[in-house]
């Protein structure tokens, strides 16, 4: 009972400055002048959700959180900031305005209602994977028999999508010789 | 006594609550590579929603979710900045107020 009370008491740390810490660094990412300090601060609230997936049981996720979000599409938008020579007034930070006010004030009312929504117990059908079997089994092992049998036509247009993506950035990209004779 | 463990709903509201601040990041700030990074945040913050709901009704369907969503971003985020380094090529800008050829 008492190493179970230390443990449960760990996860809340653990939970409570995760949750905090990444708040903190959300807000300062979006009130930023400079877009590299947003993009390194973003790099830490992604890592900081990845260790909040650990605390949910799901070692799969948080290693393709750090390997796809914090690594891929990060180093994608730390690239661009370095080729596009942001001129200083495109570095302008949050200024104040009417229409700006109300929309933050809109998505606080939002804000509220998720709160409503949110703070009972989600209702629905339990299912059969328990954390238990699943960390037996192995997370990567039940994801891949799911994406290979239930998920199996989602997995195959993604496959398609990113195809189309790739092709689609190559396109859009390229320098265009033919205008530039 | 035991302390209670930590229920879903913290995962939840922490989600909204970043969220929002992704929400506000893409209303208020002009720059589009940091309107594009608040988009990152809030589908990051779904995510989280989701995982805390598979793991509290013990169901991979969630795990599912977020893996296509994480791949849909990926994409997203190969088209989205090919398209500003474009609009940065022919515009020399990519303030949000100063793109508005499609608009009328």
């Amino acid at each position: 009972m008492f190493e179970q009370n230390i443990s449960i008491a760990v996860q809340w740390l653990i939970f409570l400055g995760t949750a905090c810490f990444a708040i903190l660094t959300s807000i300062l990412m979006v009130t930023r002048r400079n877009p590299i300090h947003s993009a390194l601060l973003l790099v830490l609230t992604f890592l900081l959700t990845a260790v909040l997936f650990l605390l949910l049981r799901n070692p799969f996720i948080a290693i393709i959180q750090v390997l796809v979000y914090a690594g891929a599409v990060m180093m994608l938008i730390v690239f661009v900031i370095m080729l596009l020579e942001l001129k200083s007034e495109l570095r302008s930070a949050l200024r104040v305005s009417f229409s700006k006010g109300a929309a933050v004030f809109t998505v606080l009312v939002i804000l509220l209602c998720l709160f409503f929504a949110v703070s009972r117990e989600p209702k629905g059908a339990s299912g059969e994977y328990t954390s238990e079997m699943v960390s037996q089994l192995g997370s990567i092992k039940v994801v891949g028999k799911l994406l290979l049998t239930d998920y199996l036509l989602p997995f195959e247009i993604i496959s398609i999508l990113l195809l189309a993506a790739i092709v689609g950035a190559v396109v859009l990209a390229k320098q265009r010789l033919v205008e530039k004779e | 006594m035991t302390i209670p463990t930590i229920p879903p709903a913290a995962y939840l509201i922490l989600g909204a609550i970043l969220f929002a601040i992704g929400a506000i990041g893409v209303l208020t700030r002009r720059n589009a590579i940091i309107v594009f990074m608040s988009i990152e945040l809030m589908l990051n913050s779904v995510n989280l929603s989701l995982i805390a709901f598979s793991y509290s009704l013990n169901s991979m369907d969630g795990v599912l979710f977020v893996f296509f969503v994480m791949a849909v971003s990926a994409a997203e985020a190969a088209v989205g900045l090919a398209i500003f380094v474009q609009l940065y090529r022919t515009r020399e800008t990519i303030n949000l107020d100063e793109i508005n050829m499609m608009k009328w």
